[in-house]
This record gives C-alpha cells, sequence and structure tokens, in this order.
C-alpha cells in the first residue's frame, strides 16, 4: 500500500483526533469512577504507612 | 552483599559474569585492528572486577535471612553510591566543557580532550551515569514499598545494575577514543546498544514482575511512571539505534533511517528521551519522596492519574519541535508545536500538584532542607515546562534555536528539575536505607541546598543572556540588508557568559562533593540502635478490605 502525503494528513487529522479524544474519555471516566474513589485514597495513605517490610 | 545469596545464586551470578568476559574477550578478538578491540578489553576489565569479589567470598556460607518478611535493598544502596559517583564525574566534565568554551586553551591540544570528545562524556555522564543509577536505584526502593513486595529476583537487580554501568563506561570511554554514532544522546555504538538492549529488558522483567507480586490491590501512581520510563525508553533505544555495523571487527555503524527520516527518528527519540528518562521516572520519585518526606498524601491521586495519561500521550508527537525550519514537512513540524503547547497542562498539573502537597506544611519546608530541595525541583520543573512550550513555537524557536537558550532551558530542567529532585531523594532515602536517625549533618544538606540553587541560578541567568543576545546579533541586518554582526563578533559578546556560566557549575559541583562526603559520613556513623518501628518483622496487619 502506498500512502501519498495528502492523505496521510487527513488520516492524521481526523483519526488522530478521535483517537486523542477517545483516550481522553476513557482516562476522565477512569480517574473519576465514584467506586474508584476509595482505592485512590487508599494508595494515596499506604505509602505514609511506617512499617518496613513486605 | 555477596554473602546474602545462596549458593545457587552465586553459581549464576558467576555464569553470567564469565559469560560477559568471554563475551568481552571476543569482542576484543575481532575488534584487534581496531578501537574496537580496546572496549573488549574494558569489558574485560569490568567482568573481572565483578569476578574477583565474587569469587573471594564464593564459599563463605550464606546468611539466613527471610525473604518473605525483608526487602532487597542492596542493590538500592550500591546504587545510589554510583549516582554520586557518576555526578561528580559527569559534572566535573560538565565544568571542563564549559570552562573550554570561554578558554579552549584547556582542551591541552589533545585529541581525546578536544570539546568534541569530551562534550558526550559530559551529557552520557550526567544523564546515563547519574540520572539513570538514581532511577534504577530509587524505583527499586519505590516499587518494593509501594507494592510491599521483595524485588522479583536475587540476581537480576545486579545484572541490570551493573549491566547498565558497564554499557555507561563504554560509551563514556568510547567517546575519549573518538567512536561515537553521531547522534544526540544516543553517541554509543551498536555493540554497547545490543548490551543495553539485553540489560534493559532484563529491568522491565524484573519491574513487572515485582509488580505482579503486589500486596496492594491498586498500583500506586509512581510505579506507572517508573514503567512508563522503563518501557518507553527501551522503544525508543531499539528503533532510533538500529543500525548496521560496517563489519563485525569495527566500532563504525550506518544508521538504517535515511535523510529526513533519520532526523525525525533521532529527536523524536530526542525529545522522549527528555520526556521518558529525564521527566517520567523523575516524576516516579517526585510522587513518592515528596509526598512521604513531607507526610502528607499528594493533593490530588486523579489529578496524578490525568497527568500521567496526558504527559505520556503528549510528549510522543512533541519532537518534532527540534526540527522547525527544516526539511521536515511543515505539517509535522506544525503537529509538534501544538501538542508542546498542549503539553504545558500536564506538565503544571503535575508541578501544581506537588506544590499543593506542600499546602499546609510551608514550616516543614522552611526547616527541612531536603524537603526544599524537592519543592524547588518542582518549581524548576514548572518553569522548564512553561520555557519548553514556548520555544516550541516556531517563531519563538527562529529566535532560540542553535543559541544557548536552547542550553539555558537544558539546564533549567537538569540542574533544577532533574538534579534536585534527585539530591531530595537521595537525602530521604539514604538515613532510610542505612538504618540512620538522620543524615550525618543537616546543616551540609543546607550548605547543598543554597550551592545547588546558587549553582543553578547562575548558570541559566548567563545562558539565557547569552542566549538571547547571540540570536538577536544572528537576526540584525544593516540598512543596506547585510548581516551587521559576524559570527566571531557575537562570539565575543558570549565571553563574559561563558565564564559566569563556568563559575555557576563549578558552584553546583562543589555542592555535589559536599553531599557525596555528607552521605559517605551517614554511613560510616553508628546505625540506629535496634530499632524496632522499621526492623523487626510485625505480624501481618489486617487491612480493611476493598
Ligand atoms: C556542574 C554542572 C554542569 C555544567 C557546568 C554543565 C555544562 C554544560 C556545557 C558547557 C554544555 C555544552 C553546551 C554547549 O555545547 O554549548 C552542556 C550540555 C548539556 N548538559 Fe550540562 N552541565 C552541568 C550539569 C548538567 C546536568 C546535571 C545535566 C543533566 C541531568 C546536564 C545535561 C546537559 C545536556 C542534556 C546537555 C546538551 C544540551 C544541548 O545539546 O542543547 N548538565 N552542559
Ligand atoms: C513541556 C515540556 C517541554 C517542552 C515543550 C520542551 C521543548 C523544548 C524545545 C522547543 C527545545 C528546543 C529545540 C531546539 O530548538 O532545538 C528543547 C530543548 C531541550 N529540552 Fe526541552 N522542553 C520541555 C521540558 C524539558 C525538560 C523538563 C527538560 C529536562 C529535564 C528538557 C530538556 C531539554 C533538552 C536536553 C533539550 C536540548 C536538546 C538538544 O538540542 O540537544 N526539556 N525543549
Amino acid at each position: 500500500m502506498d500512502f501519498d502525503h495528502q492523505s496521510l494528513v487527513l488520516f492524521a487529522k481526523s483519526w488522530g483526533l478521535l483517537y486523542l479524544m477517545g483516550f481522553f474519555l476513557c482516562v476522565v471516566l477512569y480517574a473519576f469512577w465514584p467506586s474508584n474513589r476509595k482505592r485512590f485514597d487508599r494508595a494515596k495513605n499506604s505509602i505514609l504507612d511506617r512499617d518496613d517490610r513486605p | 552483599m555477596i554473602s546474602k545469596l545462596t549458593y545457587a545464586e552465586r553459581e549464576t551470578a558467576f555464569a553470567i559474569a564469565l559469560a560477559t568476559l568471554v563475551g568481552g574477550l571476543a569482542l576484543g578478538i575481532a575488534g584487534r585492528n581496531d578501537v574496537l578491540g580496546w572496549q573488549g578489553v574494558i569489558v574485560v576489565v569490568f567482568a573481572i572486577a565483578v569476578l574477583r569479589p565474587l569469587m573471594s567470598s564464593y564459599y563463605e556460607p550464606p546468611v539466613a535471612e527471610d525473604r518473605k518478611v525483608t526487602y532487597y535493598d542492596d542493590p538500592t544502596k550500591v546504587g545510589i553510591v554510583l549516582a554520586m559517583v557518576w555526578a561528580v564525574f559527569g559534572m566535573f566534565m560538565g565544568v571542563w566543557v564549559a570552562s573550554q568554551l570561554a578558554w579552549p586553551e584547556l582542551a591541552f591540544d589533545g585529541a581525546w580532550s578536544s570539546f568534541g570528545r569530551l562534550r558526550p562524556t559530559h551529557t552520557t555522564g550526567v544523564i546515563f551515569g547519574f540520572g539513570g543509577n538514581a532511577l534504577i536505584a530509587t524505583s527499586f526502593h519505590v516499587v518494593q514499598r509501594t507494592s510491599r513486595a521483595r524485588l522479583a529476583g536475587q540476581i537480576s537487580p545486579w545484572f541490570v545494575l551493573f549491566g547498565y554501568n558497564l554499557f555507561c563506561v563504554l560509551a563514556v570511554s568510547g567517546y575519549l577514543m573518538g567512536i561515537t554514532q553521531s547522534k544526540e544522546y544516543a553517541e554509543a555504538e551498536w555493540y554497547a546498544d545490543l548490551w543495553l538492549v539485553i540489560v534493559w529488558v532484563t529491568y522491565f522483567i524484573l519491574y513487572i514482575g515485582t509488580i505482579a507480586r503486589r500486596k496492594e490491590p491498586h498500583i500506586y501512581v509512581a510505579n506507572w511512571y517508573f514503567m512508563a520510563f522503563i518501557l518507553v525508553v527501551a522503544v525508543l533505544h531499539i528503533v532510533n539505534n538500529l543500525a548496521l555495523p560496517i563489519a563485525w571487527g569495527q566500532a563504525k555503524s550506518y544508521t538504517i533511517w535515511p535523510g529526513v527520516q533519520d532526523a525525525m527518528v533521532q529527536w523524536w527519540y530526542g525529545h522522549n528521551a527528555v520526556a521518558f528518562f529525564l521527566t517520567a521516572g523523575f516524576l516516579g520519585m517526585l510522587y513518592y519522596y515528596l509526598p512521604v518526606r513531607a507526610q502528607r498524601p499528594i493533593f490530588s491521586y486523579r489529578l496524578s492519574i490525568l497527568s500521567f495519561w496526558g504527559i505520556t500521550f503528549f510528549y510522543m508527537w512533541a519532537g518534532s519541535h527540534h526540527l522547525h525550519y527544516t526539511a521536515l514537512p511543515h505539517w509535522v513540524q506544525t503537529l509538534g508545536m501544538t501538542f508542546s503547547v498542549m503539553l504545558l497542562v500536564p506538565s503544571w498539573a503535575s508541578a501544581g500538584n506537588a506544590l499543593l502537597t506542600l499546602n499546609g506544611a510551608w514550616h516543614r519546608v522552611r526547616d527541612d532542607a531536603t524537603l526544599r530541595f524537592m519543592m524547588a525541583a518542582a518549581v524548576f520543573y514548572g518553569l522548564s515546562t512553561f520555557e519548553g512550550s514556548f520555544m516550541a513555537i516556531r517563531p519563538v524557536n527562529s529566535l532560540s534555536h542553535y543559541t544557548d537558550w536552547t542550553v539555558g532551558h537544558v539546564h533549567a530542567g537538569a540542574l533544577g528539575w532533574v538534579a534536585l529532585i534527585t539530591f531530595g531523594s537521595i537525602y530521604t532515602l539514604v538515613p532510610a536505607l542505612w538504618k540512620r536517625e538522620r543524615m550525618y549533618s543537616a546543616t551540609l544538606v543546607e550548605v547543598h541546598f543554597w550551592l545547588a540553587i546558587a549553582g543553578t541560578l547562575v548558570y541559566v541567568f548567563a545562558m539565557w543572556n547569552s542566549g538571547v543576545i547571540q540570536g538577536l546579533m544572528w537576526r540584525t541586518y544593516t540598512g543596506e540588508g547585510t548581516l551587521a554582526y559576524s559570527f566571531v563578533d557575537s562570539l565575543v559578546a558570549m565571553y563574559p557568559y561563558y565564564i559566569a556560566r563556568a563559575f555557576g557549575g563549578l558552584l553546583f559541583l562543589v555542592g555535589v562533593l559536599v553531599g557525596c562526603y555528607n552521605i559517605w559520613m551517614t554511613i560510616a556513623s553508628a546505625p540506629l540502635a535496634a530499632s524496632e518501628k522499621t526492623d523487626a518483622p510485625l505480624l501481618p496487619i489486617a487491612v480493611p478490605g476493598e
């Protein structure tokens, strides 16, 4: 298959945008999904635990 | 260190070191008619240096240690020491090349000591030697603590650490002999590159393996950054270094990428080296050591996730801002420029997140120079990413490109961000690892802090001034439409700034030496009397279920 310059630009401008927006949406959903809140809260506090063993 | 290995593990270590020695011999013999032969000699010497201590304590009885209840910190300790050694070497070379720019006679008419050969020993020494060892050491520490699991290997961490340092030694010694691929930050030749692939893949497997063992349900965000660093650097390294040697017995190789594609691949690599080597890994440090030192959880965990994916996915497209006004298609340049400007958002989100974590603990920042190192790092991170996004705009780049402004930007990031966050992390880590109550001298940490800040500011301001003057002189026209200044005129104008930069660098280097002394004295001092808090295996605490 041979891409010419123009079709490559077109592809980047259309699908590239969709892909990035879609990706952004997934990340936002993950970060703000209500049931994830507990995990995140635990994770951010757990590193402050004092005991130093596995 | 060796006493903690079982006999079987010592055997494996011995086999690996021996195989390396044989490989070095083969390289030396194949390359006997080329400088490559000397690189083989270096591999052999390195392998012997590992084999000697291994053999001398080979039959000592293994120290019993319950691996279920202890972390594996020996590689981290050695990694920290190596990072500081490379810091001294790399920054000494930095001060030397900076002085050569002011006083060219400091090349002493040697081929090996010419600017072109010493400059990459500086960049490799600081980025890969200092930065890389610090990243490996801290990543081993952070992944174990945040996963509550021991490293997934007893020999592989050593292979990663020593193998990586062998790569650095090969690279730096090669430059002095005149070996180079002529790709910035990827100067090392094909044989060293192949070796690094093996080391790096081992690193990745080790890291993933440790995370797979984790007892925490969620993978803490610092690990995401470290994983992105390891994975992406592997991809970048392999793609950019695809090359064919002119013969198996020759150091010289040619890249498979032709013309402008080569330029694009190189700067896709180059910029992502900034993004994933000099940024992502160090953000991993920031997200662990800053909250731990401040004893406060990160301000917003969600924001840290958003900025992680933002940084990861934007940086990938930004590399073409290094190639403005070149043969690269215009739209690719525009793409790089756009993504560079967008990058400001996740970058400032990370910097802001770090500073807001400290909000409410400013008295700690005031009293504790270690925490202040990390705070200043976050500030410089914000500053240099703002500057970078600005310089990526094409018309701005037409002024800054080829000038010392770029060098100023680099060192605002490298000294202000990379080095400061590393020192903050190391000062947090050293007492914890060696089980001391604190660093040997808090005053010396304070002295180091101010030397580092003063050095960075002198360096960066000198380069900003010199860069903008240079850029303006090069584009000033006379009434007749000819250039008003010759190149030599601009060089003369740089002279005072080059002296100032060398002085700023010297301050920074002295700070590093103070840090080395302090770390050394901390290690040499008496350990805490059996501290139950950190040492004794407690019974597993029941954690409320998720
Ligand atoms: C003692 C402190 C330092 C001094 C005196 C110093 C000096 C220099 C000099 C003179 C150059 C060459 C500039 C030119 O070609 O015009 C340079 C380049 C560079 N240095 Fe440093 N440096 C220091 C610390 C560091 C550190 C800690 C890092 C990274 C963590 C670093 C990363 C770099 C990089 C990436 C370049 C290449 C810049 C480019 O190509 O635009 N330096 N440094
Ligand atoms: C949003 C983040 C950033 C952006 C958009 C950015 C952008 C840029 C731009 C436009 C250049 C000049 C390219 C040229 O004219 O040749 C540059 C050079 C450079 N930047 Fe950044 N920068 C960012 C952050 C950083 C950070 C945090 C560091 C270091 C820790 C860094 C290290 C470098 C280095 C080493 C170079 C010199 C490359 C070379 O020519 O050898 N950058 N950056």
